[in-house]
């Protein structure tokens, strides 16, 4: 993988980045994500996620018993307002 | 290049400092940076989990200097003059854009709030101006300002990306020396001569003359550790980000009915919030951070209202983060009561991360040499059990 690979295509991190990042003691999936943006647009992390494992599995950053993918947010995919303004306002149960 | 060093869970920790700040919140560390960069005080700081974790990390990032009375604009301005230079003094980019707040009323009281305030922003010397519902819309074309009686706009206030703030108040501490410790709880304070020993959860031991509570919503576990009781509470918050789009809106638009708030971060997503009908008596407590479907309801049909044109629009991913609650809406900040030596940096009721820059600052002076700061004495921690502390801030929004 060169080092100008996109690790995440939908916030452009590429190889470099990370290793910049992990270079300066960031080691955790959740740290990385908040330092580098990694996984936070469209596909809120489903393409970048095993790369990145395999890039911290692969330095002995992260072992495999430990590798966790971050927080899921929901949506599951990406909802229009105007579908969600159509839920119905009830108290949930 | 590498990324700065920003601490870590492997930091070593001396035995003893002279001031222990525990959080590595917004508020920690900007009072770490300032501490560090203007004393020879030795300095930990000590994150059970890791930066930007707790609510520095998940707010709407909001900044203004539109408030209710006099000390929190001239405070608010303090710290918007800090945020013009701060991205040079910490080196990386804090995405921080001067937009304006757009605040609009809908009913009698919130027009009233916004002559009154605006008479006040005038006196103390900010630049806010009313605006009709026409003008409102000259500044956001895409609002439906149909029910809007009055608008107030700032265009000094801004927003920034919350998280390059702590990784920048981070970096710079520990490049002036300050040992920032992340991944580690502190279990138990114990008071020791005038100082007091924090037991760590890896089972280590450090010895501190003085203690910064600056923990948030999490802080009353550690108070009530030590019998020191303070009326401040969490209280659950939700808010979302759409998909990013191109630059179409300039200010954070605040409604003051509803208490919905939006805002287009220089990252191109619209970040919004709103506290929920039935919560604003602070009903929801628990520090659980699960997000809800009734949010994305309520927001959704609030701001499809207001901004028609996010019908279509996607939202991304919503999150939680908890506010610190203060009964009477000022801060918590000081030495706490019957502890001289155990500083409270708490109760910013949602609004810390705009107040950091300048509290940093202040609060680094006090704790230098004593210097007074008007918003100090009114922050006090003892003002609950000298029965004051019932003036109420009417601009807390979300």
């Amino acid at each position: 993988m060169s080092e100008r690979s996109f690790v995440c295509r939908c916030e452009d991190v590429t190889v470099a980045e990370l290793e910049r990042t992990l270079a300066g003691g960031l080691t955790t999936i959740e740290e990385i994500k908040r330092y580098t943006g990694l996984g936070t647009g469209p596909c809120q992390g489903k393409e970048c996620m095993p790369t990145l494992c395999r890039i911290l599995l692969g330095r002995g950053a992260l072992t495999p018993e430990k590798a966790q993918p971050f927080t899921q947010r929901p949506p599951i995919e990406p909802v229009t307002f105007a579908t969600l303004a159509a839920v119905p306002a009830v108290e949930e149960t | 290049m590498s990324a700065p060093a920003m601490g870590g869970p492997a930091v070593a920790l001396p035995a003893e400092v002279d001031v222990a700040i525990v959080g590595a919140g917004i508020m920690g560390l900007a009072l770490a940076y300032h501490l560090a960069r203007t004393t020879r005080l030795s300095i930990a700081v000590i994150e059970r989990s890791y930066l930007v974790s707790g609510a520095s990390g998940r707010n709407g990032g909001g900044v203004r200097m539109q408030w209710g009375d006099a000390g929190n604009v001239r405070l608010m301005m303090e710290s918007i003059e800090e945020c013009r230079g701060l991205a040079q003094d910490l080196g990386i980019n804090l995405w921080f854009r001067q937009g304006g707040y757009l605040f609009l009323a809908r009913s009698e009281a919130g027009e009233k709030r916004l002559v009154r305030n605006a008479e006040l922003h005038a006196e103390v010397g900010a630049p806010t101006r009313l605006l009709s519902a026409a003008e409102a819309q000259g500044v956001v074309p895409q609002l439906d300002v149909s029910e809007v009686r009055l608008a107030s706009y700032n265009p000094d206030d801004g927003v920034v990306f919350p998280w390059p703030f702590v990784w920048g108040y981070a970096a710079q501490a520990v490049r002036h020396g300050v040992h920032l410790r992340t991944h580690t709880g502190v279990a138990r304070v114990v008071p020791r001569g005038a100082g007091y020993t924090l037991e760590l959860s890896t089972g280590e031991r450090i010895t501190a003359a003085r203690v910064v509570n600056a923990t948030g919503a999490w802080s009353g576990a550690l108070n009530r550790g030590l019998g020191i009781d303070l009326p401040n509470h969490p209280h659950r918050h939700e808010i979302l980000s759409s998909e990013p789009l191109k630059p179409f809106l300039d200010p954070l638009v605040v409604d003051l009915s509803s208490g919905l708030y939006f805002s287009q971060s220089t990252r191109g997503e619209l970040v919004a919030g709103i506290t929920l009908p039935d919560a604003k008596d602070g009903s929801d407590t628990s520090l659980t951070l699960h997000s809800s479907l009734r949010f994305l309801g309520h927001i959704s049909r609030t701001l499809t209202r207001l901004l028609p044109i996010t019908g279509s629009m996607k939202v991304l991913r919503q999150w939680v983060g908890p506010y610190d609650v203060s009964p009477d809406g000022d801060a918590i900040v000081g030495p706490s009561p019957r502890h001289p030596n155990f500083i409270q940096l708490c109760g910013f009721t949602g609004h810390g991360f705009m107040m950091a820059p300048a509290v940093g600052r202040l609060l680094a002076r006090y704790l230098a040499d004593g210097t007074a700061h008007p918003m100090l004495a009114r922050w006090d921690p003892q003002r609950f059990a000298n029965g004051a502390g019932n003036r109420r801030e009417d601009m807390i929004i979300g």
